[in-house]
């Protein structure tokens, strides 16, 4: 694999940019995989790299439907962070966001990470007293957290509705200085590239079919593209997690819902933070070419018509110019929808499951990306060792039978 | 913008309304069912691609439950048919493109 560098950069401008290797590689389907992940989004790609680069296990296939990264990782709001309540949820996105730190020194890929820091914004004097057990919550488990006046926040958000007739009044609010945005595409391309270097087959357009279980065990998976033997299969399909497991026999506690996201018109550089405001359900921030990105809570029903309802746009778009003002005048560019799979409590399952050889990741509902280094971590490790991650182990499928739940729906209310 | 029907009040835009999931849940017996029956009548749900039986509340309006038959692709509503009133029978036409 040939290095990204200053210098690789102006070796190929002097020669026109005309020989620039191919990022990864696109090799035929082989029959025999010791491993297959069903899924080339970030998630899956991740789980096959620390297959090959911790675990030693290169023979593995990562099979797409679609494109790399053309689902829910392509479809997100690029937000990472780890400000959740409860310590196991705050353990896992904490060793997460601490890989997105040093990820693209790792993959040899500028993911174009900024810690701009994430504003959580409280809009009620009751609000408030929520966030500051939050934050220490989040302080106490050594995660840095720090609670925000109503002039702080005045001063470092500008753009915000802070006269006296608002709506929405800001009382206060909470930070995370190391959360932040990254470039979604270069995490998915960043671990495409880096796994099959390894060794790891990445086939797109090939779509799963049907799973081959015999004796409780996982023997192979049926594609479009042919029938693969493995022992075992890893899945990480956000969007489609109960129906692709349905192929195995395995039912799971999730519902599928739209959620989506929307882009204004570039303009100058005008909000240096990711903000979001829980109870109008509304989180905005500015990209780096100068959109202001813009997302809101999911569709009540469940769905698999990757659009959004009008309804939801508009409550979205409704908070944000009253926080906003100056956004009613910027014409909206691009508005999009990604399936997202919710389970009971918010939060994620990565787990074995009772079809020996078959591990899902799945339950990523609104705050999948973020979760993607430790998500694919765990998920190889879990494959790997036939035994689930230690950061994992209380995310496990048979959690909502023993009643331990992990309910950050209520505690931390999930936003992105 | 989905267009659902009400059973009383009549054709009403999407935004009158909140599902409330699936429909037809039965409740197993508490004191003879497992904890992997009573998991997977508190949380497991069919969540097909296709056809979906569901609850819908009309909150805005007449505040009644009643049941719809949606496919969760193209959002088309299929039926509405009263709470206690069995599935309707309907062709399958399940898991199109969206």
């Amino acid at each position: 694999m040939e290095r990204y560098s200053a210098f690789s950069l102006l070796k190929h401008a002097l020669g026109g940019h005309r020989h620039w290797q191919q990022a990864w590689r696109s090799p035929e389907l082989k029959p025999q995989y010791d491993v297959v992940i069903i899924g080339g989004g970030g998630h899956g790609l991740a789980t096959a790299y620390y297959l090959a680069k911790v675990h030693g296990i290169s023979n593995v296939a990562v099979l797409e439907k679609g494109w790399l990264g053309g689902g829910n990782t392509g479809r997100n709001t690029a937000v990472s962070r780890s400000n959740y309540f409860y310590p196991e949820s705050t353990r896992f996105y904490e060793h997460s966001l601490k890989r997105y730190e040093t990820l693209g020194r790792e993959l040899n890929f500028n993911i174009m990470l900024s810690q701009i820091g994430i504003i959580n914004l409280a809009c009620s004097r009751h609000e408030l007293e929520i966030f500051r057990r939050w934050a220490t919550a989040i302080q106490v488990q050594g995660v840095d957290s720090e609670v925000l006046s109503r002039e702080q926040i005045a001063a470092m958000v500008p753009l915000l509705n802070m006269s006296a007739g608002a709506r929405y009044p800001v009382h206060g609010g909470f930070i995370q200085r190391r959360g932040g945005i990254s470039r979604h595409d270069a995490v998915a391309w960043g671990y495409a590239r880096a796994a099959s270097n390894l060794g790891v087959d990445i086939i797109q357009n090939c779509e799963v079919t049907g799973i081959e279980v015999s004796d409780g065990r996982v023997r192979g998976v049926k594609t479009s593209l042919g029938t693969v033997r493995t022992d075992k299969l890893g899945m990480a399909v956000a969007g489609h997690s109960t129906v692709v497991a349905a192929l195995a026999g395995v039912k799971l506690p999730i519902v599928s819902q739209t959620l989506q996201a929307m882009v204004s018109e570039p303009v100058k550089p005008c909000l240096d933070h990711v903000v979001m405001s829980p109870m109008v359900h509304c989180y905005i921030s500015q990209s780096d070419r100068g959109e202001i990105v813009i997302g809101g809570g999911a569709d009540t029903h469940p769905s698999y018509g990757q659009r959004g309802s009008l309804q939801s746009t508009e409550a979205v778009l409704n908070a944000a110019v009253e926080l906003y003002p100056m956004l009613s005048r910027m014409k909206l560019m691009r508005q999009w929808g990604g399936i997202v799979d919710i389970a009971p409590d918010a939060s994620p399952i990565v787990s074995k499951t009772p079809v020996t050889g078959f591990y899902i990741s799945t339950g990523w509902g609104t705050g999948g990306y973020k979760a993607i280094p430790a998500g694919g971590e765990t998920l190889a490790h879990t494959i790997a060792h036939d035994a689930p991650h230690p950061l994992v182990e209380p995310f496990s499928l048979d959690r909502f039978a023993r009643g331990r739940l992990i309910d950050e729906g209520a505690a931390a209310g999930v936003a992105h | 913008m989905m267009r659902i029907e009400c059973p009383w009040c009549g054709s009403r835009s999407e935004d009158e309304f909140v599902c409330g999931g699936q429909s037809h849940i039965a409740r197993p017996d508490p004191s003879v069912a497992s904890d992997d029956e009573w998991a997977a009548y508190l949380y497991q749900r069919d969540n097909p691609k296709g056809l979906h039986h569901e609850r819908w509340l009309h909150r805005f309006g007449c505040g009644q439950w009643f049941n719809v038959v949606r496919d969760t692709v193209s959002h088309e509503l299929l039926a509405v048919y009263p709470m206690t009133a069995p599935k309707p029978e309907l062709p399958d036409t399940s898991g199109g493109e969206a």
